[in-house]
C-alpha cells in the first residue's frame, strides 16, 4: 500500500528503531516486553500502536520518551539518543490520566513545563493563551482541574504537552478512560490539531476504530514477546469527517487490523 | 453553628460523670470527718470503716454524701470549685482597674492601671503561667517542625539517611522524656544556656517526630505518573521537590503539625516538672501536688487543655486557609 496522504518531507525518519529489545528482570524470571522491533516514523505522520495488553505498545512509547532504557538494539529520535532528544525538548507526553496537579489552576498546569524549561513570564502567558485556544479551552485558565469534566481535563493535559512546542507528541491511551461520545469528539479535535500543527504523533490505543480513524500508519503488535506483526499505511485522506468510518476503505483497514491482532495472539 | 450541639452534649456528659465521681472519690474523707464530728455513722469506728467496702459505706450512710462535695482539699474537687479557682487565678486578681490613657512619657503601652494588669502579670495568674509554658512551646514547636522537615527532606532524597535516620528517630521516642529532661536542663545550664531554650529543646524533642513521619509520607505521595511527567521535562531534583513533592506533602504536613503542637505543649509541661521551674503550668501542677492542692492541679490541667485547644485551632485555621488557596479544599 502506498501513502497518498500526509505531505512527507523525504529525509531521515524522526523516530527510528532497529532490532530493539527490552527485557524486564522480574522475580518470576525475565519478561520480554519488546523483541526485535524495527520501525521508522517520518515527520508529520500520525502513528497508532495497537495490540492487546502486554504487547509492549506503551513500553515502546516509553522507550522513545527515554522513560525506559532498551536492553538491546538501537533507537534514535531526531537523529539523537532518546535521552538527548528529551533534553532538547523533542516531545510532549500525554498520559492515560490527565495528571494535572490539583493545586495548580489549568493555566498554572500548562505553565509547569514552561517554568521548568525557563521561559520568561511574558512568553509563558503568550504560550498558555495560544495552546488553550488550540484545545478549545479559552477562558478556563483560571479554573482548578476538579472544576472541569474528564474530557476537558484531558484536553488541558494535551495543551500542557503542546505548550513548549515539541515536534513530537506521544500519547499513551489518552482517551481510554473517557466515554464513547466524548472520545469521538476529542478524536475529531485531535485530527484538526494535528492538521494545524503538523506534528508527528505516536498514539497508543486498544480501540480499532480509533486507530483507523486517526492514523496515517497503524502498527499492530502482539504480546509474549512484544513485537510488531503488521504495519499498515492508511490510504484514507487527511481530511476525515466522522462518517468516514462507514466507508468501505475504512472497514477494509479495520478488518486488516483485526486479522493482524488475531494472527499475533492465540485466544485460548 | 451546627457544631455547637454535639460539643455541648459531650461537655454535659463529662460534667455529669465528674459530678457523679466526686462522691465515691471523697466519701471516705467525708465519713472520717463525720465520725470525728460525733455524728452517727455505720460502722462506728474508723478501723471498721477501713475494712468495709466503699459501696457498702455509701449505702449505709446516705446522709454523709453531701459532705463529699464540700471539702476544701478533696481528692477530687467538684467542677464548681475548679471554676472558682480558675476565676480567682485570672480575672479575680484584678484590683482597682482604671483607664489611664497613653501619656507622653508613659512606658505602659496598654494605658491601663497596674490593677488591671495583675490578670496577666501576677505570679498567681494562670494566664501568666500559661504564657510561661506557651512561649517555650511555640519556640520548641518551631524548632521541632524545622528539624522534622529537614530530616524528612534528607530521608526522601538520600538513601543513607533513609536507612540510617528513621530507626534513630523512632528510638528517640521510646526514651521517657521524663528521664532525659533533667539531664538536658543540667547539661545546658552547665554551658550557660538558661531560660526559654532548654524547655524549648525538650518540647521540640517530642514535636519533631510526627512531623518527620508525616512529611516523609507526604513527600513520597506523588504517584509514578506525576514523577514520569516531571522526567519528560528533564526536571532537576530541586525542581521536582519545589513543584511536585512539597505541594503534595502539605496536607500530610498539616495533619502532623496538629499532633506535633500538642506534643510540644506536653513536652514543655513535662520539662517544667522535674526541674523545679517556678513559673509555668508544670510548676503549678508540681506545687499543687506538693501541698495537696487538688483544686490548683485541676485548674492548671484545664488551663493546659484550653491552651492546647487554642494552639490546634490556630493550626487548623492556617490549614484551611492554605489548602483553600491551593484549591485542595473543595
Amino acid at each position: 500500500m502506498t501513502t497518498a496522504t500526509a505531505p512527507q518531507i523525504e529525509s531521515s525518519p524522526v523516530i527510528s528503531a532497529r532490532n530493539l529489545d527490552l527485557t524486564f528482570e522480574t522475580n518470576d524470571g525475565p519478561v520480554h516486553a519488546l523483541k526485535g522491533v524495527d520501525l521508522d516514523i517520518a515527520q508529520g505522520e500520525f502513528v497508532s500502536f495497537i495490540g492487546p495488553s502486554g504487547c509492549g505498545k506503551t513500553t515502546f512509547l516509553r522507550v522513545i520518551a527515554a522513560l525506559e532504557q532498551p536492553t538491546g538494539g538501537e533507537i534514535t529520535v531526531n537523529g539523537m539518543s532518546p535521552d538527548e532528544a528529551r533534553r532538547n525538548r523533542a516531545y510532549g507526553y500525554v498520559f492515560q490520566a490527565a495528571g494535572l496537579y490539583p493545586w495548580r489552576t489549568i493555566e498554572k498546569n500548562i505553565k509547569l513545563p514552561l517554568e521548568i524549561m525557563g521561559f520568561d513570564r511574558a512568553e509563558q502567558e503568550r504560550r498558555v493563551e495560544n495552546v488553550l485556544d488550540l484545545v478549545d479551552l479559552a477562558g478556563f485558565g483560571k479554573k482548578f482541574p476538579w472544576q472541569l469534566s474528564g474530557g476537558m481535563q484531558q484536553r488541558a493535559s494535551i495543551a500542557r504537552a503542546l505548550a513548549f512546542d515539541a515536534d513530537i507528541l506521544l500519547m499513551d491511551e489518552p482517551f481510554g478512560a473517557l466515554d464513547e461520545i466524548v472520545r469521538d469528539h476529542l478524536n475529531e479535535q485531535l485530527l484538526q490539531l494535528w492538521a494545524r500543527t503538523n506534528k508527528t504523533i505516536g498514539f497508543v490505543t486498544h480501540s480499532i476504530p480509533e486507530a483507523v480513524y486517526l492514523s496515517t500508519k497503524i502498527v499492530v503488535m502482539s504480546p509474549r514477546p512484544g513485537r510488531i506483526t503488521d504495519v499498515i499505511d492508511s490510504p484514507l485522506p487527511k481530511e476525515r469527517p466522522l462518517n468516514i468510518r462507514d466507508s468501505s476503505e475504512f472497514l477494509e483497514i479495520a478488518t486488516r487490523v483485526r486479522d493482524g491482532l488475531r494472527a499475533g495472539h492465540a485466544y485460548d | 453553628m451546627r457544631n455547637v450541639f454535639p460539643i455541648l452534649t459531650i461537655v454535659a456528659v463529662i460534667f455529669a460523670i465528674w459530678y457523679a465521681a466526686v462522691i465515691p472519690m471523697n466519701f471516705r474523707l467525708a465519713l472520717d470527718a463525720a465520725t470525728r464530728g460525733g455524728e452517727e455513722v455505720i460502722p462506728a469506728t474508723p478501723d471498721e470503716q477501713g475494712e468495709t467496702g466503699l459501696i457498702r459505706l455509701m449505702l449505709d450512710n446516705p446522709s454523709v454524701m453531701p459532705a463529699a462535695y464540700a471539702f476544701e482539699r478533696p481528692r477530687l474537687p467538684q467542677p464548681g470549685w475548679v471554676a472558682t479557682e480558675i476565676y480567682d487565678a485570672t480575672f479575680g486578681l484584678i484590683r482597682r482597674c482604671e483607664w489611664q490613657g497613653w501619656g507622653e512619657d508613659s512606658d505602659n503601652w496598654t494605658g491601663l492601671s497596674d490593677g488591671c494588669l495583675r490578670v496577666v502579670a501576677h505570679n498567681r495568674s494562670l494566664i501568666f503561667h500559661a504564657w510561661q509554658t506557651m512561649a517555650p512551646t511555640l519556640l520548641g514547636f518551631a524548632i521541632g517542625t524545622g528539624l522534622g522537615i529537614l530530616l524528612a527532606v534528607g530521608i526522601v532524597h538520600n538513601r543513607v539517611m533513609d536507612l540510617g535516620v528513621m530507626p534513630w528517630a523512632i528510638a528517640s521516642q521510646t526514651i521517657p522524656i521524663l528521664a532525659i529532661a533533667p539531664m538536658v536542663i543540667v547539661v545546658l545550664n552547665a554551658v550557660g544556656v538558661q531560660g526559654l531554650l532548654p524547655k524549648s529543646l525538650i518540647s521540640s524533642y517530642l514535636s519533631f517526630f510526627p512531623v518527620v513521619v508525616g512529611m516523609v509520607k507526604g513527600l513520597r505521595s506523588p504517584g509514578a505518573m506525576d514523577l514520569d511527567l516531571m522526567q519528560t521535562y528533564s526536571a532537576s531534583r530541586s525542581q521536582i521537590f519545589w513543584k511536585l513533592r512539597l505541594p503534595s506533602s502539605l496536607p500530610y504536613l498539616f495533619a502532623s503539625l496538629k499532633v506535633g503542637i500538642a506534643a510540644a505543649l506536653v513536652g514543655t509541661i513535662v520539662a517544667e516538672l522535674p526541674t523545679g521551674a517556678r513559673f509555668g503550668l508544670g510548676a503549678r501542677l508540681l506545687t499543687g501536688s506538693y501541698y495537696g492542692q487538688t483544686v490548683q492541679i485541676w485548674a492548671a490541667l484545664i488551663m493546659a487543655a484550653v491552651s492546647a485547644a487554642l494552639l490546634v485551632w490556630v493550626i487548623t485555621t492556617i490549614e484551611k486557609r492554605t489548602l483553600t488557596t491551593m484549591g485542595l479544599n473543595r
